[in-house]
């Protein structure tokens, strides 16, 4: 009870994509909780713990009945608000019977859940996520359930984009990323990496995005991170001179890359993420296209990625020593994690309350 | 679920009288402060004579400074734990569990109707306060006997103004309980604490209205019934024995100290696991559990012993042992 958390339990997390909760029992875990989410008839999604309060069999191993979850060992009954609504063989219901019930909001096309103190849950406090709504901008997206690694890895990959020369050499990684300077601003709740890379010849993805054979461009990378674990990078590249750094994209291609970064574990964590665009967005096959770049059996982008943050937890694992070196490129992921324990920190000054059954 | 609590070591930091026979408990933890949520309890291990004992003991207020506050009626026909309680003076020491709650409080529902009776006031008082700091839509409906007897009451006010109706018995003030639950809107709850009476009356109330059954939550000590508590005799034929329930003892603490093998679990009248078949009684058995529906203690077939009694009599029982 007393051992230090990863992640601050008042935040909304993404707990799934919207159309994958449908009127059937999903389960999910998240920040060390078991929880089963579905879709009631009137459309709203609930969340409630995943073990019955009788035996703790996980309640996604039940079915839904009407819009309460029937229990598929001996019959209990809960509803949308975890309560306990039917018990077997007796004429009663015993009056502390309930399962925890989270707080459920659905924003841009995803699920968030809120673990924390249920009167702190605004929906307000849902992190920016509008690139994702699928309106001014397109992508498709997708999500690595139960990818192996501490939450804060992938931050810490997505803030610092240096990695792409490296692990992304021949599509998106570029020497002019190492050499470029960079600049990091932050507020209390959010963190902003900016670097531009002026006069460069375009990296193999992006030429072919822009489709302007010869010319040089300006690149940017402004990553933009929101305590605890979502990160938006608004990258792309225009023809150079037309006043890209000044403000005019008009002579260029604008792309989002959007990660909603959820604890799994202490060492898992849901990744959701997508990549989205301004240019060409009806061209569907372009975004069939993107996605398989990031995505693809292993070898996109993402996938990339993929093994790398795992491979380091492994090796987090077996080096026990405080943490790791950090560089100036680390500037942007350091500023992110300094926000998320200054989130702890509040949370502990302030003792979470201990959130017990039904709390909704 | 409820969480595991933990036991931590405590020192009682100060007292003061609510009322003539309510006293108000501050106390201090050790180790890390867990703040309860509204509804919730903490546990007190407590001395009846020669034997530790354990009594639950709703939080009064929000509990947000590191100190757990609760309010002990003094009930000299109880079973010794309030005495133990009141004996107590500032800087002793105290074992006590971090909070559990069997009696939440959800939010976000259209409207809250919360009913008090007596010292069941403690966690609607919490709930009160909480609801107030929501800005949600309720009423706090209580009941006690007389005008000095109502603890709580000034500083509720204070906070949640004509939200708060008090009906005193000395005024012959009785709260109507159809009307109210007609009042609140659909979807809106009743959140009860109070003596099995007036639990008993606000479930048939809450029936007769037609509203879905979880939308009603109470809580239950088990320590109220309708009639005053006495010593009384248990025959148990099958294993020739006579058992002797003193006033401070529940049933099945007298039966399980007697060696009488029992089966229990939440030991406040919830769960139905201790209860055994009644052969007859000379006396009434004061059903004060809310386990057995209404017509099955009408029935008067068996007793939860957790928290059930008999007054004026003596009872014979049967148990499951079928070894004697």
């Amino acid at each position: 009870m007393t051992e230090a958390r990863l992640f601050p339990l008042n935040a909304w997390y993404a707990a799934a994509w919207s159309h994958e909760i449908k009127h059937e029992l999903a389960a999910r875990t998240i920040c060390n909780k078991d929880m089963v989410l579905y879709r009631r008839s009137d459309g709203q999604v609930t969340a409630l713990e995943d073990a019955c309060w009788h035996r703790l069999l996980p309640l996604s191993m039940g079915h839904l009945k009407g819009d309460e979850v029937v229990c598929g060992y001996h019959g209990l009954v809960f509803n949308a608000a975890g309560r306990c609504t039917y018990m077997p063989a007796q004429k009663t219901i015993n009056p502390s019977a309930c399962v925890r019930a989270y707080p459920v909001s659905e924003r841009h096309r995803l699920i968030w859940v809120w673990l924390g103190d249920p009167a702190l849950a605004d929906p307000d406090k849902i992190p920016d996520f509008h690139w994702n709504d699928g309106t001014e901008w397109v992508g498709e997206g997708g999500t690595f359930y139960s990818l192996k690694c501490d939450y804060r890895l992938v931050i810490d990959n997505l803030m610092d984009l240096t990695h792409e020369t490296y692990v992304h050499a021949g599509s998106i990684g570029d020497e002019a990323i190492t050499s470029a300077p960079f600049d990091v601003t932050h507020t209390d709740r959010t963190a902003t990496v900016t670097r531009w890379m002026t006069n460069i010849e375009p990296p193999p993805f992006w030429a072919k995005q822009l489709n302007r054979p010869g010319e040089h461009v300006d690149r940017w990378q402004i990553i933009y991170f929101q305590a605890p674990s979502t990160v938006v990078g608004d990258v792309g590249v225009a023809v150079t001179g037309t006043g890209a750094p000044q403000g005019d994209r008009s002579q260029g291609v604008n792309g989002a890359f959007l990660a909603a970064i959820t604890p799994e574990t202490d060492r898992s964590c849901h990744y959701f993420w997508n990549f989205v665009r301004t240019f060409r967005t009806d061209d569907e096959q372009l975004t069939k296209d993107i996605n398989k770049a990031h995505v693809n059996e292993g070898k996109g982008v993402y996938d990339q990625d993929h093994v790398v943050l795992e491979a380091q937890q492994l090796a987090i694992d077996k080096n026990p020593r405080l943490p790791f070196y950090n560089l100036n490129i680390d500037a942007g992921a350091l500023w992110a994690r300094k926000l998320i324990d200054a989130m702890l920190e509040a949370e502990h000054g302030l003792p979470t309350h201990v959130p017990s059954e039904a709390a909704e | 679920m409820s969480k595991q609590v933990e036991w931590r070591k405590g020192t009682l930091r100060s007292v003061r009288d609510l009322t003539p026979d309510i006293r108000l408990f501050e106390i201090e933890p050790e180790g890390e402060f867990v703040v309860p949520t509204p509804g919730s309890h903490i546990n007190v291990g407590v001395q009846i004579g020669e034997r530790a004992d354990v009594r639950s003991y709703s939080v009064v207020g929000a509990c947000t400074d590191g100190l757990y506050r609760i309010a002990v009626k003094r009930l000299p026909d109880s079973r010794g734990g309030s005495l133990y309680m009141w004996s107590l003076s500032p800087g002793a020491k105290l074992s006590i569990s971090t909070p559990g709650n069997h009696f939440d409080l959800s939010l976000g529902r259209p409207e809250y109707l919360l009913l008090a009776g007596g010292i069941g006031i403690t966690p609607i008082y919490t709930m009160a306060l909480a609801l107030a700091h929501a800005e949600a839509n309720f009423r706090v409906l209580y009941a006690c006997r007389s005008r000095q007897d109502m603890a709580l009451a000034e500083e509720m006010r204070a906070e949640v103004a004509d939200r708060l109706q008090m009906f005193l018995d000395e005024e012959s003030a009785r709260v109507d309980l159809d009307a109210e639950i007609a009042r609140l809107a659909p979807g809106g709850e009743l959140y009860v604490c109070g003596p099995i009476g007036m639990l008993e009356a606000a479930k048939r109330a809450w029936q007769r209205s037609g509203r879905p059954v979880d939308q009603l939550r109470f809580e239950t000590f088990g320590n109220s019934g309708r009639f005053a508590t006495e010593a009384f005799k248990v025959k148990i034929p099958r294993l020739g024995m006579e058992v002797e329930v003193p006033p401070n003892k529940t049933m099945l603490d007298a039966l399980e100290a007697s060696g009488v093998a029992m089966i229990s679990d939440c030991r406040r009248g919830e769960c139905g696991l201790c209860a055994l078949y009644i052969v007859e009684t000379t006396g009434t058995v004061d059903h004060r559990d809310v386990f057995f529906s209404d017509e099955e203690k009408a029935e008067n077939r068996k007793l939860c012993t957790c928290v059930s009694r008999v007054a004026g009599g003596d009872i014979t029982i049967d148990t499951a042992d079928r070894a004697a």
